[in-house]
């Protein structure tokens, strides 16, 4: 006997979540676009609506009806194949995060439920088992396109995800030893007091240095390198294709942020304001860093990156796992 | 290799709070200099004629032949420019035009809103110079 309840339910809180993640991934690109303008003092998109509010509305609608290029010499089932890989594990990653603790939502509610869509005991390896995934887009997506430029991106795109993402998870692993789950929510409900970033500030600083270069953002936006690669993997996409690739790339922004924030901000946990405001503080001051961040560094060359990931990072977070290791054995 | 980094860093933050120096162009205008070479008008004389005598030094002057004149004489003997046509899509904006002519009559003002839709628009005859001279003020 299924639990209707329980299906309608989930199924409600994955359309909020979906649409709520598709809302903030477009007027992403207009934050982006006001504070890079800002830190130049400029002052952006201006025209549509009020400081240009409904910009991200107007690129959508031009972006829908642009004309979907197909080139003669593509691979055209990867080609195709390529925007969705990206996107589909980008929006997945979001089922195991979470928000917030429990909510009736203002009552309506008798019971209350928890504010995220599943609970996961093994949720980190989910989000890093997806965000392996979403390393295919990229290659994918510069295979298909039979151009050297695109080839070259994707290239470079796929070892620098794989030299990255093993810095990644050596970096969480700190915080695993420490909570001993890898249970999101139970990681958040260990930080009541505490937050992580106290006991493992080197495992932070390692985290955010690496998602960026997860992101692919500048100053490690090497698959796309606008000066030397016109646009990298995605040169010869168009329409939504092109959009699906940037929805991608600012919904994992909003995962690696939030996955930061549950991790080693203390997730929901803050006082005064209700837990799910917390949350999204949290997450868009790690988002205005990210930005910041492109705006104000230029792009690394692809060795020095290399040398980075696996002289530099890599044997960070070794060490870092190491003390945790022992500081842990020595307290106990 | 921190330090600088971070200084970077706070060099942006410190952008990103300062007022931005864009100037929204058709809300608002940063306008022109005085000196500034913007369009052509010819004058008119105290009782309305054209100040144009057609002496030909503008077009003999003119580095992309921009000027055609056709001269006209009228019975007391006073010559005027029959037509007096100007390819501002030639025009160099030199001002050497304004500088030859021995009797002040082309100016070239400070406005600088030269756009039109169409290239014909942009051919200025002696009828639009005249007009032009008594809504543009110099």
């Amino acid at each position: 006997m299924i639990d209707w309840s329980l299906v309608i339910f989930t199924l409600v809180k994955i359309v909020i979540v979906f649409g709520c993640v598709m809302l903030c991934v477009a007027y992403l690109t207009w934050i982006e676009r006001k504070v890079i303008a800002h830190i130049q003092i400029r002052m952006g998109p201006m025209y549509a609506g009020w400081h240009g509010l409904l910009q991200p509305i107007a690129d959508g609608i031009k972006l829908f009806f642009k004309e979907d290029i197909m080139p003669r010499m593509a691979n055209k089932v990867l080609f195709m194949l390529a925007p969705t890989i990206s996107i589909i594990p980008a929006l997945m990653t979001f089922a195991v995060i979470p928000f917030g603790d429990y909510t009736t939502f203002f009552g309506l509610l008798k019971n209350p439920e928890p504010m995220r869509i599943t609970e996961l005991n093994i949720g980190i390896l989910y989000i890093f088992a997806l965000a392996g995934l979403g390393s295919y887009g990229v290659v994918f997506g510069g295979w298909s396109a039979n151009n050297k430029y695109a080839l070259m991106g994707a290239l470079r795109g796929s070892a620098q995800m794989i030299s990255y993402e093993l810095a990644l998870t050596l970096s969480v692993i700190g915080v695993v030893m420490i909570t001993g789950s890898l249970n999101l929510v139970e990681i958040v409900d260990a930080q009541k007091h505490v937050w992580n970033i106290v006991y493992q500030p080197v495992a932070f600083v390692l985290y955010i240095i690496c998602g960026i270069a997860e992101l692919n953002r500048t100053p490690f936006d090497m698959p796309e390198a606008e000066s030397e690669l016109v646009a990298g993997f995605h040169a010869d996409y168009s329409s939504m294709k092109f959009a699906m690739f940037f929805m991608a790339e600012y919904a994992n922004m909003i995962t690696i942020a939030s996955l930061a924030t549950t991790l080693f901000l203390g997730g929901w946990h803050g006082p005064f304001l209700p837990p799910l405001v917390w949350f999204i503080i949290k997450v868009f001051i790690l988002i205005f860093f990210f930005i910041w961040v492109r705006a104000t560094y230029p792009r690394v060359r692809f060795d020095q990156l290399m040398k980075l990931g696996w002289k530099v990072l890599v044997p960070i977070a070794l060490a870092n796992i190491f003390v945790t290791g022992l500081v842990m054995m020595i307290l106990n | 290799m921190i330090k600088p980094l971070i200084k970077g860093l706070l060099i942006t933050l410190k952008y990103f709070f300062s007022k931005p120096i864009t100037v929204p162009y058709p809300e608002k205008k940063v306008g022109s200099f005085p000196r500034y070479r913007g369009l052509h008008i010819i004058g008119r004389k105290a009782d309305g004629s054209i100040k144009c005598v057609a002496c030909g030094l503008c077009e003999a002057i003119c580095p992309a032949n921009a000027i055609k004149i056709e001269i006209g004489e009228l019975e007391d003997g006073m010559r005027y420019p029959k037509s007096y046509v100007l390819d501002s899509w030639r025009c160099i904006f030199c001002g050497l035009c304004q500088e030859v002519c021995p009797v002040n009559a082309i100016v070239l003002t400070p406005q600088y809103e030269n756009v039109a839709y169409k290239k014909e628009e942009l051919i200025l005859d002696r009828d639009t110079l005249l007009k032009r001279g008594d809504e543009v003020k110099i």
